[in-house]
């Protein structure tokens, strides 16, 4: 059997792609993916813990089986699609008013 | 009859390369809507590795919801907002300083990682995963005593994320 700490460096390497683009891109969409990127590593971390520590739970509670490393992987789910759809409404509508996508250039906050 | 220890690696080193080249490409393709083109291959390669940590429910969403629904929409926001694709550089001024520290995040995980190896929390438990997993989640998102709260909640979430992504996208009459 692949071994936890596999799965955990190449979340590892997932989520510095992910930090990458959302530091180095200039076009907003492209920072979208990258934290799209980061959910996801975050989402193989809680997934392959719950895996490796599941059959111990299952061991001291009987026949109740914790299920929370799945049930934080679903609301995680839950969570980057919500971020995305506002997200995109809000670089659509950048777009609309200041015919921008750059992050940079949406300043108009700035001092 | 070929190990199944070997077959589960073969797997995993395929499942890892989608996952780490397609996110590779997503970050390093200049043209955006091939970039989202390799969300798919990266997104369906983490699906594939839910499937090989007994998630099978988690991979069916994670094709139907984030390949299916988040890929689109971001494919609909790059062609909504094509003009100024390739008129710019893609990169921001402050590109090395990302790229080290996104390097340095990689490099000190793996290290302490690899260091802790021999921990008995990174050990884990070898055992098969027993009974239906599909049923025991859906079971415990309904409980009152375990995710029933949170679960409404996120479906609160989700109106107010849609109703907000309408507003803020709608043009103004």
């Amino acid at each position: 059997m692949v071994p936890l700490i596999a799965y955990l460096i190449v979340a590892a390497g997932l989520f510095s792609l992910g930090m990458y683009a959302v530091l180095a891109r200039r076009n907003a969409i492209a920072i979208l993916m990258g934290v799209e990127l980061m959910l996801n590593a975050v989402n193989i971390n809680l997934v392959a813990f719950w895996r490796f520590s599941q059959p111990v739970t299952e061991a001291a509670n009987g026949l109740k089986v914790g299920m929370a490393g799945q049930a934080f992987a679903a609301f995680v789910f839950v969570v980057a699609a919500a971020e995305v759809a506002v997200g995109l409404a809000l670089v659509i509508s950048m777009y609309r008013n200041r015919r921008t996508v750059i992050a940079e250039d949406i300043d108009s906050l700035k001092f | 009859m070929p190990n199944v220890d070997v077959v589960q690696w073969i797997a995993f080193v395929v499942l890892s390369l989608l996952v780490l080249g397609g996110g590779l490409m997503v970050v390093a393709d200049q043209n955006l809507f091939h970039g989202a083109l390799w969300l798919l291959v990266c997104l369906f390669g983490v699906a594939g590795l839910f499937v090989m940590l007994s998630a099978p429910f988690l991979a069916a969403v994670q094709v139907l919801v984030y390949m299916g629904a988040i890929v689109i929409l971001i494919i609909f926001a790059i062609m909504l907002t094509q003009k100024m694709m390739g008129q710019r550089e893609a990169l921001n001024d402050r590109w090395p300083v990302g790229l080290v520290m996104a390097a340095m995040a990689f490099l000190l995980t793996s290290f302490v990682l690899v260091l802790a190896s021999n921990s008995p929390l990174l050990a884990g438990a070898t055992g098969n995963v027993t009974g239906d997993t599909i049923l025991k989640l859906g079971n415990s998102l309904v409980d009152t005593g375990q995710y029933a709260l949170p679960f409404e909640l996120a479906s609160l979430l989700l109106t107010a994320a849609m109703i907000g992504a309408i507003v803020i996208a709608r043009e103004e009459a």
